[in-house]
C-alpha cells in the first residue's frame, strides 16, 4: 500500500541487489551447463567439442560415483541425526533453570564460530593423531592400541568433527523455539493430567515439528556443500570422497571440466529439490 | 515457567549442563591452552592440563616465520569489505521489501534464498575462469566480491526481517512530516533499524571470517586469509601442535567474540527469520 | 485555511473498489468525522486525503489547490495515527520538532513552536523523555504535538483514541474538541465509534463500503436517519427497528423507535413484554424486553431509579412524534 511515487523509488533501490544476484547466479550456472555438455580439458588440448550427454553417463558410470553418493548420505544423515537428537536434549537441557545459563550457553554454541579448517586440523592433529592425539594417549591409558583414526574410522571420525560444528546450530535453534513455547500450554497439560513424558511428546515435541525440519533442510543444505573438512583432513581419501569433494578433484584436480561439470549440474539439481521443500516452509512463514 | 523449581533439581540441572558445555567446549580450551606450551609439552603423554611453564614464544614464532598479521589482515579486509559492499546494497533492496511490498517481493524474496542454495563446487570452474580472465584470482577484491554475493541473500534477509518489525505507519509519519525518500531513511529508519543492522553486519562479517570453500581455491600466497592460512597447517613438519594451536587462537578468537555477542540474532539470520 | 473538496474519487486495490465515486466537502474549520464499521472504507477516504495512497481517479483539492498529484509532505497536513507512530529513538522534543526540522526552521523558531506546543499539551516536563517512558495518554499528545506545530491547513486523525482506555478516551476527546475550538482549523477524524462521532463533531460522514450514506450534524443524523443503516448506527443504545403489522399501521414498512424515546409503565401502555435483563446506571435504567411481539428484542430507556426486574411484565408506549417510518429500500419517509 503505497503512492506510485514510493513504488517507483522503491523498485530502484531493489534492482542492484535484484540484477546483481541475477548475473552472480545466471552466468556461471550457465557456463556450467554448456561445459557439461562439452569435453573440455584445458591441460590437454582445451575445448575439444560437443559430446552430448557422454559426461552425465560417465558421471555416473564412473566407479567413483556410487561410492562417492554413499559417502555424502553417511555423512549428511550421521550428522543429522547425531546433531537433531542431541540437539533436542540439548536445549531441553539448558531451558532448565540452573545457575550460570548464559556461560553454559556460550561454551555449547562457540564450535559454530570455529573456523572449518581449524576445528579439522584440531581434530584431526590433537585429538585423532595415533601417536600424540589425546585419543591415542586415551586408548594408551587403559590399555588398547592408539586408533588411527582418519584411516582406520575414517567415516566415523569426519562425522564426529562435522556434528562437533554443527552441534550448536541444531541446539540454538532448538533452543530459541522450545522457550517461545507458551509455558501455560504446559501448565495446562499438567492439570489435565499429563506425565512429564507425555508432555513432552504431545507438547513440546510438536512444538519443535516446524524448528526441527529446518535445522534439518538447511544443514543438509550446508552438509552437502562441507569441503574445507575433507579438503585439510583426509583429501577425499579412505572412503570419505563426497559428491562436493568428487566434483572439485574432477574440476580442478584432474582438470575434466566437462565431466566435473556434468557432477556439478546433478549437484545442482539436488541442492535445489531440498531448497523447494525449505522455501515452502520459510514461505508460508511470509504470509503472516 | 512461573513455578520456581527446587534446590535440589536446580543443582543436579547446573552439574550436568556444565558437564555437558565444557565437553563440548573442550577442543577449544584445549586448544587455547597448548597454545601457551612448548612443543614438547603439547605432546606430553600423560597430557598436562594447567600446570606447565607458560609461554608466549608460539605467538612469536608463528608471527615471525609465516608473516601472520598478513593474512590476519586479508581476513579483516575481506570480511568487512564484503560485509561493507554487502550491506550497501542490501539496504536499499530490504528497505523497498519491507515497507513497499509488491505482488512479487515474496517471490523475490525466495528467490534470493535459492540462489544461496546453489552448491558453489557446481559454478567453482566456471568462477575460476572468470577470475583469471579478469585478473582476480588470488586478490583480496575477487574474494571480497565472491563472499559479498554468496552471502547477499542472508543479508537481505535478515535485514528484511528486522524492517519488518518497524511499523509502517512511523515512516508515513515521516512522510507527512515532510521527509522526503532520504531523510526517511537517515532519520527514522536507519536509527530505529541500528540493532537489527549491527546484527547483520555481525553476523555477515562471522561467515565471511569463516567461509572456506573459495577462500581455499580462489587464493594463493597473495590474498590468502586465515581460513588458508590454518589449511596450509594440514602438511605438518616435525612438531607443531603449539604453533598450530598459536595460529588457530589467533584466527578464531576474534570471531568467538563477536560471536557470542551475536548469538540471538544467529538463529534469525540462519534460519531466514523462519525461527525467532 | 483549508477547505478540502474531493470530485469523483475512487480507489480500487486491483480489482478491489473500495470508494466507488464519491464527492465531498470539508468547509473551513470544521470537524468533520467520518464514521461507519470497520471495512467500510474511512481510513482509505483519510489516506486519500493524506496522500498516503495514490487516488485511481478524481481530484482532490485543498484550498481550491488541485493537490491530487502532490506528495503528502507538500500538502501541508498533518496526521495523527492510530499508533501514534513517535519515533522511538527521540525525545519527545525532537519528535515534536522533527516536521520543523524537515521544513529547514531555524533552531530557535523550532524551539519556541516547540515549547508552545508543550505547554498547551502539558508536555513541558517530559521534552526530554523518550516516547517509551510515556503513558498512552502522554504519547497521544505527543503525536497532536506533532501535528500542531506545523500550523496545518487541517489535521487527519485516524482512530487516534482507540488504544486508550475508557476513562482516558473521554478525557482525550475532550482535549481534542478544545483544541479545535482553540485553533479553529480544519479536523478530519476518523472512527468506529458512533459515541466520538456525535460528541467531536460539526459534520458527521457515515460510511458504508465506501459510499456515503449521509453528511449532516450530529443532530441530524440523530433526529432524521437518511435510511435504515443510519438509523441503526447513530445513537446508543440502538433504535429499535419494528417491521410488519406494528409498521403498517404507520403506514411504513418499518417504523424506528429510540430507547430513549419509549415511557414505560407497570400497568398500561400500547406494547407490553417481560423484561430479560435490566441495567441499572443510576442515572437511567436499560431495560431489555422480549415476547413483545415486535422484535426479538425491545430496548427501553427510562429516567433514574426504575424498579422493574427480569421476568416483571412491563408496559411501553412509544412517543408518537418521533417515530422514525422506512419504507421497503429503507429509506426514510418524510
Amino acid at each position: 500500500m503505497a503512492t506510485k511515487a514510493s513504488r517507483t523509488a522503491a523498485r530502484l533501490m531493489l534492482a542492484p541487489a535484484v540484477i546483481l544476484l541475477l548475473g552472480w547466479m545466471m552466468v556461471p550456472l550457465t557456463m556450467t551447463v554448456i561445459f557439461s555438455f562439452k569435453r573440455y580439458l584445458p591441460m590437454r588440448g582445451g575445448d575439444l567439442g560437443w559430446v552430448g550427454f557422454e559426461n552425465y553417463v560417465r558421471f555416473v558410470n564412473s566407479s567413483a560415483f556410487w561410492p562417492a553418493v554413499q559417502s555424502t548420505l553417511m555423512i549428511v544423515g550421521g550428522v543429522l541425526l547425531i546433531t537433531v537428537v542431541l540437539g533436542v536434549l540439548l536445549a531441553i537441557l539448558l531451558d532448565q533453570p540452573m545457575w550460570g545459563q548464559g556461560i553454559v550457553r556460550i561454551l555449547v554454541i562457540a564450535p559454530f564460530f570455529v573456523m572449518p579448517t581449524v576445528s579439522a586440523l584440531v581434530w584431526k592433529n590433537m585429538f585423532m593423531d595415533p601417536v600424540n592425539g589425546l585419543f591415542a594417549h586415551l586408548w594408551r591409558f587403559f590399555g588398547a592400541t592408539p586408533v588411527s583414526w582418519l584411516s582406520e574410522a575414517s567415516m566415523p571420525s569426519i562425522i564426529l568433527i562435522v556434528s562437533w560444528q554443527w552441534l550448536p546450530f541444531a541446539t540454538l535453534i532448538l533452543l530459541t523455539a522450545i522457550q517461545s513455547l507458551d509455558s501455560e500450554q504446559l501448565e495446562a497439560a499438567e492439570m489435565d493430567g499429563a506425565s512429564p513424558l507425555s508432555r513432552f511428546i504431545y507438547i513440546t515435541l510438536p512444538h519443535l515439528a516446524r524448528a526441527i525440519t529446518i535445522v534439518v533442510l538447511i544443514q543438509t543444505i550446508f552438509l552437502l556443500a562441507i569441503f574445507a573438512e575433507i579438503f585439510v583432513t583426509t583429501q577425499g581419501a579412505f572412503g570419505t570422497r563426497t559428491l562436493t569433494y568428487l566434483i572439485f578433484q574432477r574440476v580442478l584436480e584432474s582438470q575434466n571440466v566437462g565431466l566435473g561439470s556434468a557432477g556439478g549440474v546433478y549437484a545442482i539439481i539436488l541442492a535445489n529439490i531440498l531448497a523447494l521443500f525449505l522455501m515452502r516452509i520459510v514461505g508460508k512463514n511470509l504470509d503472516r | 515457567m512461573a513455578r520456581a523449581a527446587t534446590t535440589q533439581r536446580k543443582i543436579i540441572n547446573t552439574a550436568f549442563a556444565w558437564m555437558v558445555g565444557l565437553l563440548i567446549f573442550f577442543p577449544i580450551m584445549w586448544t587455547i591452552l597448548t597454545s601457551f606450551k612448548t612443543e614438547a609439552t603439547a605432546i606430553a603423554d600423560p597430557p598436562v592440563w594447567f600446570f606447565f611453564d607458560w609461554t608466549l614464544d608460539n605467538y612469536r614464532v608463528v608471527q615471525e616465520r609465516s608473516d601472520y598479521s598478513r593474512f590476519l589482515w586479508n581476513s579483516i579486509i575481506i570480511a568487512g569489505g564484503s560485509t561493507f559492499l554487502g550491506m550497501l546494497i542490501a539496504i536499499p533492496a530490504a528497505w523497498s521489501m519491507a515497507f513497499v511490498p509488491s505482488k512479487r517481493t515474496k517471490d523475490i524474496l525466495l528467490w534470493m534464498l535459492s540462489t544461496k542454495m546453489l552448491p558453489a563446487v557446481g559454478v567453482l570452474y566456471p568462477i575460476y575462469l572468470i577470475f583469471i580472465k579478469f585478473g582476480l584470482l588470488d586478490t583480496r577484491i575477487g574474494l571480497t566480491i565472491v563472499l559479498m554475493f554468496i552471502n547477499l541473500p542472508i543479508m537481505v534477509w535478515m535485514l528484511y526481517t528486522y524492517f519488518k518489525e518497524i511499523p509502517g505507519e512511523i515512516l508515513e509519519a515521516a512522510r507527512m512530516d515532510g521527509a522526503g525518500l532520504r531523510e526517511e531513511i537517515l532519520y527514522v529508519l536507519t536509527p530505529m533499524a541500528i540493532p537489527g543492522i549491527a546484527s547483520t553486519v555481525l553476523l555477515n562479517v562471522i561467515l565471511a571470517w569463516n567461509e572456506a570453500f573459495w577462500t581455499l581455491n580462489l587464493t594463493a600466497a597473495k590474498a590468502a586469509p586465515l581460513t588458508a592460512f590454518i589449511a596450509s597447517y594440514s602438511s605438518p613438519e616435525g612438531l607443531f601442535y603449539a604453533k598450530l594451536s598459536a595460529a588457530s587462537t589467533m584466527a578464531i578468537a576474534p570471531i568467538l567474540i563477536l560471536g557470542w555477542f551475536s548469538q540471538k540474532q544467529l538463529v534469525r539470520g540462519l534460519t531466514f527469520g523462519a525461527v525467532k | 485555511m483549508g477547505r478540502i473538496v474531493l470530485d469523483q474519487v475512487t480507489k480500487s486495490f486491483g480489482d478491489v473498489t473500495v470508494i466507488p465515486p464519491l464527492d465531498l466537502t470539508i468547509e473551513d474549520g470544521e470537524f468533520a468525522v467520518f464514521v461507519g464499521p470497520s471495512g467500510c472504507g474511512k481510513s482509505t477516504l483519510l489516506r486519500l486525503i493524506a496522500g498516503l495512497e495514490d487516488v485511481t481517479s478524481g481530484a482532490i483539492r485543498i484550498d481550491g489547490q488541485d493537490a491530487t498529484d502532490i506528495v503528502p509532505a507538500k500538502r501541508g497536513l498533518a496526521m495523527v495515527f492510530q499508533s501514534y507512530a513517535l519515533y522511538p529513538h527521540m525525545s519527545v522534543r525532537k519528535n515534536i520538532a522533527f516536521p520543523l526540522r524537515m521544513a529547514g526552521m531555524d533552531r530557535a523558531e523550532q524551539d519556541r513552536r516547540v515549547d508552545l506546543a508543550a505547554s498547551v499539551l502539558n508536555l513541558t516536563d517530559y521534552l526530554e523523555r523518550r516516547p517509551g517512558q510515556l503513558s498512552g495518554g502522554q504519547r497521544q499528545r505527543v503525536a497532536i504535538g506533532r501535528a500542531i506545530v506545523r500550523e496545518p491547513a487541517a489535521f487527519l486523525f485516524d482512530e487516534p483514541l482507540s488504544n486508550l482506555d475508557a476513562a482516558l478516551r473521554m478525557g482525550m476527546r475532550l482535549e481534542i474538541s478544545e483544541l479545535h475550538k482553540r485553533l479553529e482549523t480544519t479536523m478530519i477524524y476518523v472512527t468506529h465509534d458512533q459515541v466520538e462521532a456525535m460528541t467531536m463533531a460539526d459534520k458527521i460522514v457515515v460510511l458504508r463500503a465506501g459510499h456515503i450514506e449521509q453528511v449532516g450534524s450530529p443532530l441530524d443524523l440523530y433526529r432524521a436517519p437518511r435510511n435504515l443503516f443510519v438509523a441503526g448506527f447513530i445513537g446508543s443504545p440502538k433504535m429499535n427497528l419494528i417491521a410488519g403489522a406494528e409498521a403498517a399501521k404507520h403506514d411504513a414498512h418499518t417504523i424506528g423507535v429510540r430507547p430513549e424515546h419509549i415511557t414505560v409503565s407497570a400497568t398500561d401502555g400500547e406494547w407490553s413484554g417481560v423484561v430479560a435483563v435490566s441495567e441499572h446506571l443510576g442515572s437511567d435504567t436499560f431495560f431489555h424486553v422480549h415476547d413483545t411481539g415486535l422484535a426479538d428484542t425491545i430496548t427501553v430507556r427510562a429516567d433514574g431509579e426504575v424498579g422493574f426486574r427480569h421476568g416483571d411484565r412491563i408496559h411501553m408506549t412509544p412517543r408518537a412524534d418521533v417515530i422514525h417510518r422506512f419504507d421497503e429500500q429503507g429509506l426514510r419517509i418524510a
